[in-house]
């Protein structure tokens, strides 16, 4: 085995496994689709066998998913409002796609494809995007008072409309950067002092307690991520409606 | 007898009619209850107001917010740069105005502990302030 098989941040190379080509586009499947694929199919799975009996008096499973279904419904009480329940599938779908996926990455030989920015990204700009058509939809051309606070003198509007333009642009980078940079530390972490267990000897009994310790915290950060996720998409969306 | 066994039946209907009533009573209640549940903001609304305890997440969210408002300023500087041949005048303009962003994110980060923009929250408080200092 070389040595490049240990580095902590093997874990996060994309392996093609059905090679693709379209046109100039490399559409391969990777591991990082599958594991994708295996979040959608698990959040089904998990949603829909879980509700199979329909019971009045639920079980357990059936508990754990009526509680993440109300977990989601009263963030968006809280956050949104009532105008907000129209887009309860979009932030729940996002919720439990971002939750499964980084609790799939906990799993060992499995991949974390929340640890990659082009992910995230890409994610947080559909909600950045889509965020936008709804305030430009439901306000018009009001929509752009939302760069000029009210209150403020007109000759500082130069200054002030660029700086708010920036700050609303940099919305997704953070929304992106928070959650990977989040999963890539800690998933990185957890495999630099994994690899000090063997190579400390009897030692290595420090690490191992280490490891078990982050091990729990990590569990708490992927769900932790999750719930930041959509309460920042919530949070975006209630500007959107509400604008000022 | 008749009449006797009549008042006994009206009784009886009388009390199962209260009976009924009470119970009506007991539904109306719950379901009061519920619906007050259901519009009043969970303990959710109240942490989200409040600082997190976790001091590293507080500094983390504040040093993304800066650094993501400082990288958009330097790509639209960087790129109307490129477009009109100026460099590097837009792009140390927009570092700044990137900057003074940043600060802004981290600024209403503070202010609600929520997310998002405060103006709303801002807006009541100098409401407030001008409703005092008409009073004065």
């Amino acid at each position: 085995m070389s040595a490049e098989k240990h580095s902590p941040l093997a874990q996060f190379e994309i392996k093609q496994l059905i090679p693709m080509q379209i046109g100039d586009l490399d559409a391969s499947f990777t591991n990082s689709s599958l594991f994708m694929v295996l979040t959608v199919l698990s959040v089904s799975a998990f949603l829909v066998l879980g509700m199979r009996k329909n019971a009045h008096v639920p079980g357990r499973w059936q508990s754990i998913v009526e509680l993440s279904y109300l977990f989601i419904a009263n963030l968006m009480k809280d956050t949104v409002g009532s105008e907000g329940r129209a887009y309860f599938p979009f932030i729940f779908t996002v919720f439990m796609f971002v939750l499964f996926g980084n609790l799939l990455g906990m799993m060992p030989y499995s991949f974390t494809f929340t640890s990659h920015i082009v992910v995230t990204f890409t994610m947080a700009l559909f909600v950045f995007i889509g965020v936008t058509i709804i305030a430009l939809v439901k306000h018009k051309m009001r929509f752009f008072t939302f760069f000029m606070p009210p209150g403020v003198p007109i000759y500082m509007a130069p200054l002030l409309i660029p700086i708010e333009i920036i700050s609303y642009l940099s919305r997704p980078i953070s929304l992106s950067v928070r959650l990977f940079a989040n999963m890539l530390a800690g998933h990185t972490l957890l495999k630099v002092f994994a690899g000090f267990i063997i190579s400390l000897g009897l030692f290595g009994i420090a690490p191992l307690a280490f490891v078990i310790a982050l091990t729990g915290l990590e569990f708490v950060i992927a769900f932790l991520q999750a719930y930041v996720f959509a309460i920042l998409t919530c949070l975006y969306l209630n500007d959107a409606l509400h604008l000022h | 007898m008749v009449e006797n066994r009549n008042d006994q039946t009206k009784m009886q209907e009388r009390g199962r009619f209260s009976e009924e009533k009470q119970g009506l009573a007991e539904i109306e209640r719950k379901l009061q209850k519920v619906n007050a549940d259901r519009e009043a903001p969970s303990k959710l609304a109240a942490k989200i107001k409040q600082p997190p305890s976790n001091v590293m997440g507080l500094a983390m969210r504040a040093s993304v917010e800066v650094v993501s408002a400082l990288a958009i300023g330097f790509g639209i500087g960087w790129s109307l740069d490129q477009w009109l041949d100026t460099r590097p005048w837009f792009m140390l303009v927009f570092l700044l105005i990137g900057g003074a962003a940043g600060t802004l994110n981290v600024y209403r980060m503070a202010l609600g502990f929520g997310y998002a923009d405060q103006y709303g929250q801002t807006r009541e408080n100098t409401e407030d302030k001008g409703d005092l200092q008409k009073d004065e």
